[in-house]
Parts: structure tokens; C-alpha cells; sequence
């Protein structure tokens, strides 16, 4: 188990810089999670703490103990690919055991430790076979297997779920969730996928353009985005955002499409143009008039289960909100919308940050 | 209709690649009377006079030998030359890459004539004509870009994930290439592996050249040496021919069955 430390690390690959400065401490036991958009260098990260890419420049630490020259081998970390990377020509068995014997671990030792791995995640009875003989869920889980024998002072996990299918890939987060409990070994875990990072994470860091946007804990970056790359990328659906002009400094008032908000903050910010961010869930859509509504239209509404998510023309912008199921609300239906203003964040227009 | 045309051509080409080979195989079991015969005998009558008479008075065993340990040793360090070097060509990021490939590619171009020359010089300069290693190397020489090439592009094809996974597993990178790779790669290896082999194996021009003693002469030389001063031998060429194919036919129906494709399928989501 290890605390790892990111000392202004940077990676180019020829004159393309990938990864820019990026400085981070993650505890030991942590999970920690990279999130971003496809290509934005999340894996680089991920190859770079095991061993498997040079870096530019900068210092990786493990426990205070820079890594930068370390072999792979002598990280110890283990890690679990998108493609599982199983070793086709060998069984279940040889797959679990090979870096017990490459470790050079002595046979009786390798049999149990099989034993209680295949237990564990419940491959008992698949272990004389090939990979190509097993399922999709059984592979992953084998990748796992292989990862956990070692006892590694470090999980590092690329996309380990994206090839699964939806119902497993929400089995598997909860598995590997009580998996972490269990082992407490500090886990590095790399996705695109948003929701994936705020179920399982105890931390996460978005990363966009090389650089990481924001760093915190799934409820402040849900919350309290920084910018409004971070604000539209975690959520789902993603957050509204329509253009705004500050009208008043004390007490703040914004206009947003000639609606007057008056948003939960004290200090004005200083630039008058502004975008108003909210998020779907914060919007109610009704067919009836409420207190503080006010007028549009229902252009496309989709069913989640329990409520139903609206896209409504308000003026010239499109926005997301939710309806109750029992509204009966039709496309191009007149109908009314809320926001809770109290939920309401404001970005500045031109540097794109949250105003504090 | 397609069906019939199909295997009417099909049976067209198997025989004409064939005949030649049927020919000899037909002749070596002739009597001398036979072979000579006017019109031709197509039944022969089965003796192995030939055979017996190749190997005890032409020494065929000796010449069998001698192409065994050529091509034997010529395949081993080609292909583990290739191995190496295909790995690297087809993995790191390097400059140059495909002028490496290419230059290697106009390598294995030039005519042997052109070369016959210089490779001449140097062996006899370092003393090495009439002596395996004076043929194996040039072999070797030969043969490398044929290896790179097929090695290269099969090393290419595997997941690189697999390799990373293995460096994490903590391999080193040669135990990643021979623990990993090279058994994944199994079909190309043994597929440059034959190939080199039967390059080696049937090569003639510079066996005749380099190799001027009986002692160390390759089985192609040794067939083309056998005329004597009176007469020409044919029962006892074309048995040796015989015997000097055996061994290429055995190895492709023996290693046939080891090129299995799709060897990497379950690695990979696929």
C-alpha cells in the first residue's frame, strides 16, 4: 500500500504535450479516480505510474520515494486493462499464477493463493479453462484475480468496466467497491464515464485539455463545479447553461432571459456578462400555472422511470428539466417551468469559472 | 457448374506443380534399362537398386548430414535473430523505421551474382571456405529479412496491452518477448521458421561456390556432382532428389497442424 504524489509532471509525446504540470497527493487506501472526455490523457497518467511510460518531466512518488527510473516490476503495481489482456495461450490457472511465477513464488504457496482468489470472486470452476472459452463478466473478473494475487501496493484500473454490458457494468461497481473495502489498497482508477467516478470514488480528479480541472470529492465537484467544463461534464443529463447579465451588485440580481434570478451569493462578481448554470433536476416543469413560474414550451420529453426529463424552448435557448410522471404535458404544449434558485451557479462569460 | 470448373482447375494446377516431382519419384524406382527406355516405361518396376546404390556409392547420407546442420543451424539463429529484431522494429517507437524495413527489403533484392563476389573474398580472406559457419552465416545473411519481415508484421497484429500487462506482471522484456509474444506469435515463427528451413535446405548456388570439398558439401551440390566421368547416374538423382524432399514434406504436415490460427482469440474483447 502507497501514497502517491504527482510533483509537476508533464508528458509529451514528440512536440504534442498530452499532460501539463499536473501535481496531486493520493492518500494511501484511497480510491481515487482520473475522469475526462476520450483523449485527455487519463490513460498517459495511469502508464505513466506504472512504469510503462517515460515521463517528460517531474517526479512520481510512492511513499515520498520518487519511482521516475523504477522498472514496472519493481513499482509493484498491478493493473487492470479495458481489454482484460488475459494470456490466451495459458488457463484460467496460468493467468492467476503468472506473477506469482514470475515472482519466482514457491508451488505450494502459488496453489493456495489460486485457491483464494478463484474463491473470492468465484472462479472455482473455470480454472482449467482458456480465456477464449469464458464470458465477457468472467474475464473481467479473471483480470481482477490476476491483479489482486499479488497484493500490489497499488491498483491502477484503465476503463476495467467499459466493455461490459450496462446491468453487469453496475454489478461490477459495487464488486469492486466492496472489493476496496476489503483490501484497502490505494486504487487509481481511469474512466469516461461520469457516473461510474462518483459511485465508487472517494476522490476524483477531471481532467480536460491535459490539465486537471477540478480535484475534490464526488459531492464538491457535483456541487460546486470550478468551471463550466467540470459543471457540463459530471452530472447526467448534463447541467443547463443559458447566458445571463448581472443587473444588480447588492443584493445580486441576474437577468436570465428577462427573468429576474436572485442567486444565493454575497460577493457580485465582477464581470456583468455571465453564464447561469443549472442543473436538469433543479428545473420542474409543470402544464399549470405555479407560484414564480414562468411561461414556455415543451419541445421533447423522455421517460426515466419515475419522472420524466422535458426539453423545453424557453425564449431562444433549450434547456433540460424534470416532470413529475403525472404531468401530462405533449410536445409543443405551453407550459411552466421553476427554477430552485437556490441551486442556481454563475460562470464568468469570458474565463468560464464559477463566480464565488 | 462453378463447383466442377473449381475442382477441375484445382486438380489442373495440383498436377502440373506435382509432375515434376511424380517424375523423379517414378524414375528412382526404374531400372537403369528402364530410365533409358524408348518409349518411356510408366510403371516402373519398383526396385530400390537406386536408393541403395545413391547411398552406398554417391555417400547421399553424408550429403544428408551436412544440409541437415546447415539448414538446421541457419534456421535456429535466423529466426532467433528475427525474433529480436522483429520485436523491436514492430514495438519501439524509433526513427527511421521504415527505412529499416525498407533497406532490409532491398537487401534480400539483390541477385546472388552480385553479391557472389565480394561474400567469396571475405570468407576466403578469413578462411572459412569449406566449413558450415562459411555457409551458414551468408545463409543467415539471406534468409534475415525474409524473418524480420514475417516476425515484424505478426508482432505487429498481438495487443499491446497483453505486453504492458506482462511488464506490470513483472517481466522483464525479454521474458515479456519469449513468455508472451513469441508463443502468441507461434504461427509466424513456425512459418518463418519453414521457410527459412527450405531457403536453406534447397539452396545451391552458393553451396557450390563456398563449398568445394566433399566433406562439407550441402545435399543440392552433392545431386549436382554425382555424374561421373562415363555416365550419368539418373536412377541415383532422382532418388537423392527423392530423399532431399522428404524431410521439407514431413516438416509442413508436421507443423501444419501447430499454425492454428485465431490462437489469439480470448485475449482481447473481440
Amino acid at each position: 500500500m502507497a501514497e502517491i504524489s504527482f510533483e509537476h509532471i508533464k508528458k509529451n509525446f514528440g512536440s504534442e504535450q498530452v499532460i501539463l504540470d499536473l501535481n496531486i497527493e493520493i492518500k494511501d487506501g484511497e480510491f481515487f479516480t482520473f475522469v475526462g472526455p476520450s483523449g485527455c490523457g487519463k490513460s498517459t497518467i495511469l502508464n505513466m505510474i506504472a512504469g510503462l511510460e517515460e515521463i517528460t518531466e517531474g517526479t512520481i512518488k510512492f511513499d515520498r520515494r520518487a519511482v521516475n527510473e523504477l522498472s514496472p516490476k519493481e513499482r509493484d503495481v498491478a493493473m487492470v486493462f479495458q481489454s482484460y489482456a488475459l494470456y490466451p495461450h495459458m488457463t484460467v490457472y496460468g493467468n492467476l499464477a503468472f506473477p506469482l511465477i514470475i515472482k519466482k513464488t514457491k508451488k505450494e504457496v502459488i496453489d493456495s493463493e489460486v485457491k483464494r482468489i478463484s474463491f473470492l470472486l468465484g472462479l472455482g470452476e473455470l480454472l482449467k479453462k482458456k480465456p477464449r472459452e469464458l464470458s465477457g463478466g468472467q474475464r473481467q473478473r479473471i483480470a481482477l484475480g490476476r491483479a489482486i494475487i499479488r497484493q500490489p501496493r497499488v491498483f491502477l484500473m484503465d476503463e476495467p468496466l467499459s466493455n461490459l454490458d450496462a446491468r453487469l457494468r453496475v454489478k461490477m461497481r459495487t464488486e469492486l467497491k466492496r472489493l476496496h473495502n476489503e483490501l484497502k489498497i490505494t486504487t487509481i482508477y481511469v474512466t469516461h464515464d461520469q457516473a461510474e467516478a462518483m459511485s465508487m470514488s472517494d476522490r476524483i480528479a477531471v481532467l480536460s485539455d491535459g490539465r486537471i480541472q477540478q480535484c475534490g470529492t464526488p459531492r464538491e465537484i457535483y456541487l460546486t463545479p470550478k468551471n463550466t467544463m467540470v459543471a457540463g461534464f459530471i452530472g447526467s443529463p448534463p447541467m443547463n447553461f443559458i447566458p445571463a447579465v448581472l443587473k444588480n451588485r447588492n443584493p445580486v440580481e441576474v437577468d436570465c432571459n428577462g427573468l429576474i434570478i436572485l442567486p444565493l451569493t454575497d460577493n457580485p462578481p465582477e464581470n456583468k456578462n455571465l453564464i447561469l448554470g443549472i442543473r436538469p433536476e433543479d428545473i420542474t416543469v409543470s402544464s399549470h400555472k405555479t407560484e414564480g413560474g414562468f411561461e414556455a414550451v415543451v419541445s421533447i420529453i423522455e421517460s426515466a422511470g419515475p419522472f420524466n426529463w422535458i426539453d423545453i424552448k424557453w425564449g431562444n435557448t433549450l434547456i433540460k428539466g424534470v416532470a413529475d410522471i403525472d404531468e401530462t404535458l405533449m410536445p409543443e404544449d405551453k407550459c411552466f417551468i421553476q427554477f430552485s434558485q437556490d441551486k442556481v451557479l454563475l460562470f464568468d462569460r469570458d474565463t468560464l469559472r464559477r463566480t464565488e | 457448374m462453378k463447383k466442377i470448373l473449381f475442382h477441375i482447375t484445382t486438380f489442373t494446377v495440383v498436377l502440373l506443380s506435382l509432375f515434376p516431382f511424380l517424375w523423379f519419384v517414378n524414375t528412382s524406382l526404374k531400372t537403369p534399362m528402364e530410365i533409358t527406355a524408348i518409349p518411356p516405361v510408366l510403371i516402373p518396376s519398383g526396385t530400390l537398386n537406386s536408393y541403395q546404390s545413391a547411398i552406398e556409392t554417391y555417400n547421399l547420407l553424408h550429403f544428408v548430414k551436412n544440409s541437415f546442420i546447415v539448414a538446421g543451424i541457419t534456421t535456429i539463429i535466423t529466426i532467433l535473430i528475427s525474433i529480436i529484431t522483429g520485436y523491436a522494429l514492430s514495438r519501439l517507437r524509433i526513427k527511421y523505421k521504415g527505412l529499416i524495413m525498407g533497406s532490409l527489403l532491398v537487401v534480400s533484392m539483390f541477385p546472388q551474382i552480385s553479391i557472389a563476389g565480394p561474400v567469396w573474398r571475405i570468407l576466403q580472406t578469413l578462411g572459412w571456405l569449406n566449413s558450415y559457419k562459411g555457409l551458414i552465416i551468408p545463409y543467415v545473411t539471406l534468409t534475415l529479412p525474409l524473418g524480420v519481415w514475417i516476425l515484424a508484421s505478426f508482432f505487429k497484429d498481438l495487443p499491446p496491452d497483453l505486453e504492458a500487462s506482462a511488464r506490470i506482471d513483472g517481466c522483464s522484456h525479454f521474458q515479456t518477448l519469449f513468455r508472451i509474444v513469441v508463443p502468441l506469435a507461434a504461427p509466424g515463427v513456425f512459418t518463418a521458421a519453414i521457410l527459412v528451413f527450405i531457403y536453406a535446405w534447397n539452396e545451391f548456388f552458393f553451396a557450390l561456390l563456398i563449398m568445394t570439398q566433399q566433406d562439407y558439401q550441402t545435399l543440392p551440390v552433392g545431386i549436382a556432382l554425382f555424374q561421373g566421368q562415363y555416365r550419368m547416374p539418373w536412377g541415383e538423382i532422382a532418388a537423392a532428389s527423392t530423399v532431399s524432399t522428404v524431410p521439407l514434406v514431413l516438416m509442413v504436415f508436421i507443423f501444419q497442424k501447430r499454425i492454428i490460427s485465431g490462437l489469439t482469440a480470448g485475449a482481447i474483447k473481440g
